[in-house]
Parts: structure tokens; sequence; C-alpha cells
């Protein structure tokens, strides 16, 4: 019962926190709009007739998982925001479980991302209808379920990368490149086929990759797409999932209280 | 009753550090103390209030708070203490009310709920009772960075004594803060500790504020220098009290105390020490009417500054 209060007393802290800034607000609901239509128009009409199948909603899906698991890992910098600003030390301070705290901080930026997401899916639910793909209504919204959980896995990995960095300016300069590969690796953007075997391998670390084939194994079950774009069957990559999430979780915790503890 | 704080032999030096910030540091907090630790800028204070906190892990040496050993029984340390940090730990995104709530439901005072009105009535009384007591009325639901530095440090101390800690750390709490603000928050706290026998563990730079402690301890480049009630530390200056006079005829007077075996320096008014002799037995011995007649007796802050120095000597 502790650790539950604890748990949603962090998580809502940063909801609130989100809820209070505009300028978040705006810019987490431009970006996706502005990736999508551009970028999935000019794929879509460059190489997705070659490929036979609405590429639009192909880039959709890879953005909105990428979108929501990117948000949720970069949310928990904040952790060094807090600690920058003395604020941590009023949580880390008080008589509960250190995973709880982190538990909870995942959480609220997983609350967060879903916000940032929410805007993002309505704009999917266009191009559902805009588009002659066979979609049905509980495939759509199992993208919310789905995408939670695309959530939790980004903010256990940025949880897993944090305490190997010592400030926010660090962060700032290490995060894309992690980031920013997993893109390609997770097959963002473009299907992720006939890749060089390094790549692949690869690919099989990276997180955000099972995060993405995971929704589009939920958006495109039971059509005939599914086999043409998921690499993998959706109980293998939530197997995946599961255990990367306690690995991140475990470890980074365990890490991020030593050395906070151990300067 | 075990003591409020034991530090034994305490030592820290950072992963990054070419010397130890508290090196071999020992003392003892007896309950409902108010103690002060006092050095200069890295002297060490804020590593030890860390330590003690839980929050920094020692090199070596062992710290108990009510006889919990700060390293191995972090959890149960965390329930007795309350801290005040040297920089502001309150989050600005947040309303005070909300930052009360934050603490009170980590604490496990209250379940958590999203809003003030959904939470139990005994919080929303206790809530208006502190609000009342910081003079903050209906502002309590305003954003805290409306809030001035001296509001959100009475917050700050307010939120926390709300789980009635045993011991309270105060790290410099009125740095930055106007006299006034000072003045008031001191009034207040010395209002809690009068009502409940609270322990104080107050680091500061403001030495009037540890003249009113019970025990001091000065530490400098993180060795204990001295350690003893403000009167004790006091006591060792008493060479430095002296009697300062000065006269229209200062020829006179500089043959009077000549012929009187009364050692003086001019400075230029005639400054005699006090270490052997008091004031009235110099002045019953000079005849030589005076335009000025001066005691100096040693204060804390001279008592601070002699034993830094001397130690960095």
């Amino acid at each position: 019962m502790t650790n539950l209060n604890t748990i949603l007393t962090v998580a809502y802290r940063d909801l609130l926190k989100f809820l209070r800034d505009r300028p978040r607000i705006v810019a987490s609901f431009v970006f996706p709009f502005v990736v999508i239509l551009f970028l999935g128009e000019s794929l879509d009409a460059s190489i997705g007739k070659a490929m036979g199948y609405d590429f639009k909603l192909f880039v959709f899906t890879g953005v909105y998982t990428q979108t929501l698991f990117q948000s949720a890992m970069m949310g928990i910098i904040s952790l060094l925001d807090d600690r920058d600003n003395d604020f941590s030390q009023e949580i880390f301070v008080s008589p509960v479980s250190r995973y709880a705290i982190i538990v909870g901080k995942i959480l609220g930026e997983s609350l967060v991302a879903m916000a940032q997401g929410i805007g993002l899916l309505a704009f999917g639910i266009l191009i559902v209808i805009a588009s002659d793909a066979n979609i049905s209504l509980s495939q759509g919204l199992g993208l919310i379920p789905v995408g939670f959980v695309a959530c939790l896995l980004g903010g256990s990995f940025g949880m897993f990368i944090l305490p190997r960095l010592s400030s926010r300016r660090i962060a700032d300069q290490i995060f894309p490149f992690l980031i920013l590969p997993q893109y390609f690796l997770a097959g963002v953007f473009t299907p992720f086929e006939n890749q060089p075997r390094f790549i692949s391998a690869l690919s099989v670390i990276s997180p955000m990759r099972y995060a993405v084939d995971l929704t589009r194994g939920i958006f495109y079950h039971g059509t005939s797409d599914f086999s043409r774009i998921v690499l993998e069957r959706p109980l293998l990559n939530s197997a995946v999932m599961v255990g990367m999430f306690g690995l991140f979780l475990v470890s980074g915790t365990l890490l991020f209280v030593r050395e906070e503890r151990n300067r | 009753m075990p003591p409020s704080i034991e530090v034994q032999h305490l030592v820290k030096r950072y992963k990054k550090g070419d010397r130890n910030a508290v090196d071999d540091v020992s003392f003892t907090v007896e309950p409902g103390q108010l103690f002060a630790l006092l050095g200069p800028n890295g002297a060490g204070k804020t590593t030890i209030v860390s330590i003690l906190t839980t929050t920094l892990t020692p090199t070596s040496g062992r710290a108990s708070i009510l006889g919990l050993d700060v390293a191995t029984q972090a959890s149960q340390v965390r329930r007795k203490v309350g801290i005040i940090f040297q920089n502001p730990s309150l989050d600005l995104n947040l309303t005070a009310e909300e930052n009360i709530r934050l603490h009170a439901t980590l604490y496990g005072l209250y379940p958590f709920r999203p809003t003030y009105a959904a939470m139990p009535d005994t919080y929303r009384q206790e809530v208006k009772r502190l609000a009342d007591i910081i003079g903050l009325g209906s502002d309590v639901f305003k954003p805290m960075k409306q809030f001035s530095g001296g509001m959100k440090r009475k917050l700050e101390i307010i939120r926390s004594l709300i789980h009635s800690p045993k011991v309270l750390f105060l790290d410099e709490p009125t740095i930055g803060l106007d006299p006034a603000s000072r003045r008031n928050l001191w009034e207040y706290l010395t209002t809690v500790r009068n009502g409940n026998g609270m322990t104080i563990f107050l680091t500061t730079h403001y030495l009037e504020e540890a003249e009113q402690s019970d025990m001091i301890c000065i530490i400098n480049q993180g060795k204990v220098a001295a350690y003893g009630t403000p009167e004790a530390l006091k006591a060792q200056l008493v060479a430095q009290s002296y009697l300062l006079v000065d006269s229209a005829d200062r020829e006179g007077l500089r043959t009077e105390l000549t012929r009187a075996a009364l050692p003086f320096e001019e400075t230029p008014r005639f400054k005699i020490s006090l270490a052997s002799q008091s004031a009235q037995q110099i002045i019953r011995r000079i005849e030589t009417p005076l335009s000025l007649v001066k005691t100096h007796i040693p204060t804390l802050e001279d008592a601070y500054l002699s034993i830094v120095d001397n130690d960095n000597d």
C-alpha cells in the first residue's frame, strides 16, 4: 500500500507538471504531425507503391510508438533536473522504497507520453479512415495499451542509461546517439529488411524495435499486410519487452541509487 | 535513551576528491539540544548533513540517529528526521498545498488523492492551520513561483515538520533571507522547539544564530577545530578581553599607565588587557580624567575567527 502510494504520488507530480507546461504540450503535438504528414506522404509517394501497402499507416504506427517510447525515455532525464534543482533530495530523503520512486517516475513519464500520444492517435484515426486499409476499431483501440507498454519500456530504458550520465548537458549530448540509430534499427520509417548482418545484430538489441514491432503486430493483426510488415510474433515481442523492462528497471535503479549515495 | 545524533570517527572522501571532505569527525548531540555546526565554506558541513540524512554514504566511521545506523538502517532513520536543505527543495511547478501534499503522502501520513478536495478532512484542516501559521491564507493554493524567498523557506520548514520528526536538520536555513524574515523564522522554530522538545541540528554562517545553541562544533578543512558550549568556546578567548580608555591629556595618561606598570597598546586609543585583572581594578588606579571607557568581551564570532585562523596557520 505504501509503495502504491509512493508510485501514484511521484507519477501524478509528473503528469501535473506536463499539464501546466503549455509550450511543451504544443511542441509534443506538432512535431509528430509534421513527421507523419511530410515524411509519410513523401515515402508513400516514392516507395510506398512498390511495397504494396499503405505506407502512411506504416509510418504512423512507427512514429506513434517511437514518439511514446522516446518521450518517456527523455522524461526520465528530468530526474537530473530534479537533482540540479535539489528537488530530488526531498523525494530521496523520504522513507519510501527507491524502486517505488523510480517506478512512479517511469509511470508518470509514461502517462505524460500517453497524453502527448492522444493527438497523434486522433491523427492516426483520420489516416485509417482516409485509407482503404481493413483496420477494425478494436485494432485501432489496441494502440492505446500497446502504446502504454512502449512508454514503460522507453522509461525503463531511460532509467538504465541515466546513472551513467552526470548532468543534463551530457544527457542531451548522449541521448541522440542512443535514439537516432534506433529509428532505423526499429524500422520506424522504413521496413527493416535485407539489412547487413551487423545492422541486423544491432537491431536485435534495440529496445525500440520490439515496441514498434509489437504495435504493428497488434495493429495489423488479422490483415493481409501482417506477414509483410510484422517481424516477430506479438507474444515474442511482449516477452522480450518484459525481460528488458525488468533488467533496465532493476539495474538502473540500483546503479542510480548507488551513484547518488557514493559520490 | 540513545543520543539524538552520535558521530564517531566519520570520514568522507568524494570519488573525485584529493583530500577527505570530512576527516575523523566525532561528536554527540543529546535529545532536545540545539546543536550548531559551524565552519567556513567547503569545511564539510553539508557533507556531514548529507551523511546524517542518509543521502550520502560515509567512507568510514559510524553515524547514528536515535541509535539507528545511518548506513544500514537508512529507511528507519528517514522516518525520524526532517530536513531543510541548503538550497530550496520545493517544486516550483506546484502550488504550496501540492508541495505539502506530496510530502505528506510520501511520508505515508495520508493516502494519495489527485486533488485537495479529495483529501481527508484532517489533512485539509491541517493545511489551513499551517497556512494560517505562515500567513499564507488562501495563497497556499497559488504556484510557488509567486512566493518570496522567506515564505518559501517557511513553507519548507512547515513541510519538514508535518511528519513530527524527532531530529530536524537545518542546513544554512536563513541564507539569502532579509533580517526580518530571519527573525520571523527563528521565532517560529523556537516556538516549535519549546512545544515538542525536538532536537535541532543547525549549520549556519550567522554566528548570532549559533549563539543560542546548547553545543557548538566548529569544523575546518573537514576536521573538528573546536567543540563545546558557546560560553566554553568564548572562555578560551578570555585573554582577548580588553579595556579601551582615552583622555584629552593623552601624555598624562600614557605616563600614568607606564608608572602604574599597566601594559597597554596605543591603537591609537589605550588598549589594556583584561587577562589578569578586572576593568574596575584598572580604572581605580587611573587618576587622569578619562574621555572614553569601553570594555571588549570576545563574542562567539571572535572565538570562531580565532579558532579557524589558528587552525589554518
